[in-house]
């Protein structure tokens, strides 16, 4: 099955070629205009990147196919709408609330914090909903996991959607969201030592700082599949029971799993949040989890650089292949219907041709390529699917 | 050994254990009996009587006799093959639309007369159940088939990514927002009254086409060679294989099966709210899924009961709690279900429950 062969380097090619990326992605948004469009659609990959990578520790190591990973967006936007707008006018009475915020927002009413402390107050949140989350699905199998994590993401859409109507605080004067009406205006991004960053005219700063969380993710990606925890995660994923006999400890080690899958989703919520400038429920839909699972399919389940070229791939064709490029080939031949509006039924099509033909991804994790390899062409394939 | 270790811990682990023995074994009724008794008390303190939530309960029967049906559809292949067939429930809405598509081409209108309209409907649902058994078998024999012997999540991927496909039909076939249909039968015209109950003629028509489908499914798979053939793949494939039964036909045929139920289960969701669209298929396959797994998934009577319960207590949270938390009242049901009794109310008669 192995078609795609990589070249064998030596470490010292690998470091130079790997500075040599890096330098590359440093300076291309250099080679374009502050407000490219370009610019913007490789924002929003690296942005799913990170979420990608995050869903990666929970399917393509654990094991734990989950379907409801939008929660963990829709947690860490709201971290956002809540932490860093005028959403909560009235605390700290006609002061607000800022810790670490210098410039603008610090004039204005509400709960302000800079970005650095929603990445962490985020984390903690969507770390603590993964353990919640994880928690009733640890007792049950593969398929049910899926479906207890969708129904998680689907109640905690619908909370989002609908928590204008949920009231809390001194005579209910607060709300919990804004419902399908946006958060908006939220603050720009600030961070220590550097000028606020403005959307309006560069979107390189923005860039950069994504680009900084998905080195970071990357970092800890690579230290947690190659420590004691990762590969507790790979022995579950591969036969649980043996796993537990060996000495893995089950319930530490799948919510640990989920913890730092979620956080990940959640440092994405709150850069996406920050960078559209507002917190939309609209968005919290059970076909964004089908997206980033999408990516991490097209890329290969569990390989770390598979799942960065499966999120980079898709948020382009995404944003640009099929808004821009091929969304006047049905006029042209003949046909009428919108392209965008079928863009996830295309992604259904994507995910569906690489299980039947190439379900390893892209680039595959080399142990997953040989289980799969292994299981092709016996006859006697039915029982398999009971284990 | 038991009494030992009873005298050893203290009385609040004790009682700590009871609680937890007790939350297993009744944990899920008491999760159901919830939502009916907190509205219960509610209308007996306002009104006086319980009119309210029997109409509440009834409602919840017709509606849950078309999540009955869906249900069978997951129930009969997950008993099967163990997948989880997520397009399901866009299979239902495919029904729907094919249901729809149907009106036009019969001509039936609201001028139509009763025998044109009961003829033209036979007719329809004959059509649109063929319609989804056929496209369910395909679905199988492209998606799931070459999957057999990959890991289990490949095949739920694929199942997932052939929900996004039918979804996206959907959208290029009656677009991408709410479509009203014409209300062919006057769906929430009361057909009689009984006991401050209105029995409409939606009612009506749920319940008499899913008792003789659902009576005649379960005669099929208790009586006939197929139904055999069908049970004895469920309980062991191997051994099925050696016994000369295809399994792959019978695989292929349990899909047929699923596919009528959900094309019947379309129409008569077409008739009965009268506005179709492309999303409906993920909600109600969603809480079909659910009825099925609290029923005791693999379990046929189990689809069935569950289906009913979770009718009541969808209209039950649709007219108390409010429609657009609906969902999630349901899924709670199903994260609860899961964590109570992952082997459904009657899942102990089905092989290697839970």
């Amino acid at each position: 099955m192995s078609r795609l062969k990589l070249p064998e380097l030596s470490p010292r090619q690998g470091l130079v070629l790997g500075l040599g990326a890096l330098a590359f992605v440093i300076v291309l948004p250099l080679l374009f205009d502050p407000l490219s469009g370009f610019t913007d659609d490789a924002i929003l990959a690296l942005a799913y990147v990170v979420m990608a990578l995050g869903l990666n520790i929970v399917v393509g190591f654990a094991g734990l196919l989950d379907l409801g990973y939008v929660a963990f967006y829709a947690i860490g936007a709201s971290v956002v709408g809540w932490f860093a707008s005028d959403f909560f006018t009235g605390v700290g009475g006609d002061k607000g609330v800022h810790i670490l915020v210098t410039g603008f927002p610090s004039k204005l009413l509400g709960i302000h914090m800079n970005i650095l402390l929603l990445l962490v107050v985020a984390v903690l949140f969507t770390a603590i909903a993964g353990v919640i989350i994880g928690l009733p699905t640890l007792r049950l199998r593969g398929d049910y996991i899926a479906i207890v994590t969708l129904a998680f993401g689907e109640i905690i859409g619908r909370i989002a959607a609908n928590g204008d109507s949920l009231h809390f605080g001194n005579g209910g004067k607060y709300k919990l969201t804004n419902g399908r009406q946006s958060i908006s205006p939220v603050d720009q991004i600030h961070v220590p030592f550097f000028k606020e960053f403005d959307s309006a005219l560069n979107l390189r700063p923005y860039y950069w700082f994504v680009l900084a969380l998905v080195l970071l993710t990357l970092f800890v990606n690579f230290r947690l599949r190659d420590s004691r925890l990762g590969r507790a995660w790979i022995a579950l994923r591969e036969d649980e029971v043996a796993a537990v006999s060996m000495g893995v400890p089950l319930v530490k080690t799948k919510l640990m799993a989920y913890a730092a899958g979620a956080a990940f989703g959640g440092m994405s919520g709150v850069f996406l949040g920050s960078y559209f400038n507002s917190v939309n429920a609209n968005l919290f839909q059970f076909s964004f989890s089908i997206f980033i699972l999408a990516m991490i399919i097209l890329g290969g389940l569990g390989s770390i650089w598979g799942v960065v070229v499966g999120a980079v791939a898709l948020s382009f064709i995404n944003s640009r292949l099929i808004p821009d490029v091929l969304n006047n080939v049905p006029s042209k031949i003949g046909l009428d219907f919108d392209l965008t509006q079928l863009s996830f039924g295309i992604f259904g099509f994507l995910i569906l041709v690489m299980m039947v033909l190439r379900p390893e991804g892209l680039i595959p994790e080399r142990r997953r390529q040989m289980e799969l390899t292994e299981g092709v062409g016996t006859d006697e394939a039915v029982f398999e699917v009971r284990a | 050994m038991e009494a030992a270790t009873v005298t050893v811990a203290s009385p609040w682990s004790t009682a700590l254990q009871a609680l937890r023995s007790f939350l297993s074994k009744y944990g899920l009724y008491l999760v159901l009996l919830a939502l009916p008794l907190r509205y219960g008390i509610q209308d007996l303190q306002r009104d006086g009587n319980l009119a309210g939530l029997a109409q509440n309960i009834f409602a919840g029967i017709s509606n849950g006799a078309i999540w009955s049906l869906i249900a069978l559809g997951y129930t009969l292949v997950y008993g099967i093959i163990e997948l989880i067939n997520f397009a399901h429930g866009d299979l239902f809405m495919i029904g729907s639309f094919v249901a729809f598509g149907l009106y036009g081409t019969l001509g039936l209108t609201l001028a139509t007369g009763a025998l044109g309209l009961v003829v033209g409907l036979l007719a329809t649902l004959l059509l649109s159940m063929v319609a989804c058994g056929s496209l369910n078998v395909m679905i199988e024999r492209v998606g799931y088939r070459p999957l057999r012997s990959a890991p289990k999540l490949a095949p739920l991927i694929t199942a997932v990514g052939f929900s996004f496909i039918l979804q996206n039909v959907g959208i290029l076939w009656l677009g991408g927002s709410q479509r009203s249909i014409p209300d062919l039968i006057n769906a929430q015209t009361a057909f009689f009254d009984f006991a401050g109950v209105s029995v409409t003629h939606a009612d009506v028509l749920a319940i008499f086409v899913t008792i003789p489908l659902v009576l005649a499914l379960t005669t099929f798979v208790s009586h006939s060679r197929m139904g055999k053939a069908m049970r004895a793949t469920a309980q062991d494939p191997e051994a099925a294989k050696l016994m000369g039964i295809n399994v792959d036909t019978t695989i292929s045929f349990t899909f047929l099966l699923g596919g009528l139920l959900a094309g019947a289960a379309g129409l008569i969701y077409a008739l009965y709210q009268t506005t179709i669209w492309f999303f409906q298929g993920f909600t109600a396959g969603l809480i079909a899924f659910t009825a099925a797994v609290m029923g005791g998934i693999g379990n046929l009577a189990g689809a069935v009961l569950g289906g009913l319960i979770i009718g009541i207590i969808q209209q039950i949270s649709d007219d108390r709690i409010g429609i657009q938390w609906t969902p999630a009242v349901v899924f709670a049901y199903l994260v609860l279900i899961m964590v109570f009794k992952p082997q459904g109310l009657i899942g102990e008669q089905t092989r290697e429950a839970g």
